[in-house]
């Protein structure tokens, strides 16, 4: 087992009764890494991604995030990453403040450290002037940056962005991904989901689910050249259609 | 500790930030119990009744003229024989029949108490409860009043007879019915669609991962409503004590653990919707259709159950408000404790952990 890897997977395998959701996927994700994990709806990722924070148990195979074993330590995993759902999910009748001490406060975090945090968080994302009015109120793409900073505050080791960038507009897209960038620059491991080809290209390297099965991975630059492609989505499209 | 209390002020926030769910929790017991408690006082003005007064001495006189007078009575028919009572009551104007059975002043002297008969049309059940109420009042005033020249206190015993509805035992339904409804809506519903919302908005995904476990999750989002819960008890007690002047014999310590029993079931009732339900508004049609129609109907409050047919009989069993009505009227009427009460505590207890049970097993299968 490598534990310095930031996730570590072996044949990792999830079954529904007689089908197979997730067949004996295996990878590594190292510190700091902008790791891509893609595929078509029904592929298998949102599983195998449930499978790797801890709220469902694999039938079979191994998998290590953060240090800690996904089938015995799921608590331990839980505290140590920090995850973002494709709903930018915060509570809407709650403020910015409110939502960033109740997200602090169930990862544990003491009164002075959420404070901090949160002032931080204000001024990075420069919302001084809304900080008292409900998140509901707030366009898409400011709770979108909110809802990653929040699953940032308690500095998990990992983040699990799960399709982050539905329905934003591409300025803002672009926006997000810098912050992503910076975030990987300061050592956090970064696991991401997504449906566009573009965002692919973001990242270090790039994982693509068929039925269940990662039939690729590797960086974008040597995808596209193992598939004979111009972009990611040329790469997509040629494994989806094997 | 500290992650709970966050929990708790989080949903507490969410309470009183929604308006719609502020009026249900708080403004709902207080025009449900006004509604009904008025609807039903106000329908004794001026009932018609009727006489059958075979002694026709001085007390029967006395007490007939003090009747009369009275705001509430109006005599309307004197009878003359007992068999006319059926055709008098078919015709469905005169709702109550007093009868004086021969030489009641005489039996009252001498023997120092006597008995008047009175019988009523419980077709219409409430109105019927609330005559005999009524009319028991006036005879025990006019008691007291002539035991006042007295020196061995005489007695008039007012003996009751429901026609054509004898089962019907209870007055004030409706303080337990709605006290019952307000908890079943409170615990159930509201619970049921808090939790559906976290699920709607994303943020039950988001509590899943973090370091809370599944239970905290959802103690913490029910303990508020525990708390709501018991305030409108107690609210809705007061009301129907100290506005509707509903009795207090019980024990009140027996009575409030019950209701927490009570409101315990009642929200696992409500966990188990939620986890069958992804949104809120199916919450909430699954609340109303399968909750609180039943309360109302199945639970005894509006129509009795001895009056339905056997099948909705068996149903009603299946409902707990219908046990806990049972143990309200009990504790607030008849004083009953819970030597009497023990076996509808224990249906309600094991409603409540089968509730809980099922909950889990589907939450859990959920997750898998």
């Amino acid at each position: 087992m490598n534990t310095d890897k930031s996730i570590w997977v072996k044949d990792l395998t999830k079954k529904f009764g007689d089908f197979t959701a997730v067949d004996a996927i295996s990878f590594e994700v190292g510190k700091g890494e902008i790791f891509g994990f893609l595929g078509a709806n029904g592929a298998g990722k949102t599983t195998a991604m449930k499978m790797l924070i801890g709220i469902s148990k694999p039938t079979s195979g191994a998998a290590m995030v953060a240090g800690y074993d996904v089938f015995h330590q799921a608590d331990l995993v839980k505290q140590n990453i920090g995850y973002m759902s494709q709903k930018f999910a915060l509570y809407d009748d709650l403020t910015i403040k409110e939502n960033a001490r109740f997200f602090g406060g169930i990862y544990g975090l003491t009164n002075t450290e959420i404070k901090s945090k949160t002032q931080q968080l204000i001024t990075d994302l420069g919302i001084q002037e809304v900080v008292n009015q409900n998140v509901g109120s707030l366009p898409l793409g400011w709770k979108q940056k909110l809802a990653f900073s929040v699953a940032l505050l308690h500095e998990p080791k990992i983040v699990f962005l799960d399709e982050p960038t539905g329905g934003v507009d591409p300025i803002t897209r672009r926006q997000f991904w810098e912050m992503i960038y910076k975030q990987a620059h300061n050592g956090t491991t970064i696991f991401v989901t997504t449906h566009y080809m573009d965002e692919a290209e973001y990242c270090d390297r790039v994982s693509i689910m068929v039925d269940g099965r990662i039939d690729a991975l590797d960086t974008p630059a040597q995808l596209k050249k193992q598939f004979d492609a111009e972009s990611m989505n040329e790469v997509f499209l040629k494994l989806a259609r094997k | 500790m500290k992650r709970f209390i966050g929990f708790v002020k989080k949903e507490i926030y969410h309470i009183l930030r929604d308006r719609r769910s502020l009026f249900i929790l708080f403004g709902m017991p207080i025009v449900q119990i006004l509604l009904f408690g008025f609807a039903i006082t106000n329908e004794i003005n001026n009932v018609k009744i009727g006489i059958l007064d075979k002694s026709n001495d001085e007390i029967s006189r006395q007490l007939i003229q003090k009747i009369d007078a009275s705001p509430y009575f109006q005599i309307d028919q004197y009878l003359y024989d007992s068999n006319e009572f059926e055709t008098t009551f078919k015709k469905g104007k005169i709702k109550a029949i007093l009868v004086f059975e021969a030489q009641t002043a005489k039996e009252l002297i001498t023997k120092g108490s006597v008995k008047i008969q009175v019988l009523t049309d419980a077709t219409e059940p409430n109105t019927a409860n609330t005559i005999l109420n009524y009319i028991q009042a006036i005879i025990q005033n006019f008691q007291s009043e002539i035991n006042l020249q007295q020196t061995i206190p005489l007695q008039i015993v007012v003996e009751s007879k429901m026609l054509y509805n004898p089962e019907l035992k209870s007055v004030y339904l409706f303080v337990p019915g709605v006290m019952t409804i307000i908890l079943m809506l409170v615990s159930a519903m509201m619970t049921s669609i808090s939790i559906a919302k976290e699920k709607e908005i994303g943020t039950m995904e988001i509590l899943l991962v973090s370091p809370l476990n599944p239970s905290q999750v959802i103690v913490g989002k029910v303990f508020p409503y525990i708390l709501l819960s018991i305030f409108n008890a107690i609210v809705i007690l007061l009301l129907g004590f100290f506005v509707f002047g509903m009795p207090m014999n019980g024990n009140l310590v027996l009575l409030g653990l019950e209701s927490v029993l009570f409101i315990l079931s009642a929200l696992s009732l409500g966990i188990l919707i939620s986890t069958i339900s992804q949104t809120q508004q199916t919450a909430m049609m699954i609340s109303l259709m399968g909750l609180l129609l039943p309360v109302i109907l199945l639970s005894g409050y509006i129509f009795p159950i001895s009056s339905m047919p056997q099948p909705l009989q068996i149903m009603s069993n299946i409902v707990p408000a219908k046990w806990y009505i049972i143990i309200l009227k009990g504790i607030m009427l008849k004083a009953s404790g819970i030597a009497l009460l023990w076996k509808e505590t224990l249906i309600l207890v094991i409603m409540t952990l089968f509730f809980l049970a099922l909950s889990v097993k589907n939450y859990k299968i959920r997750l898998e």
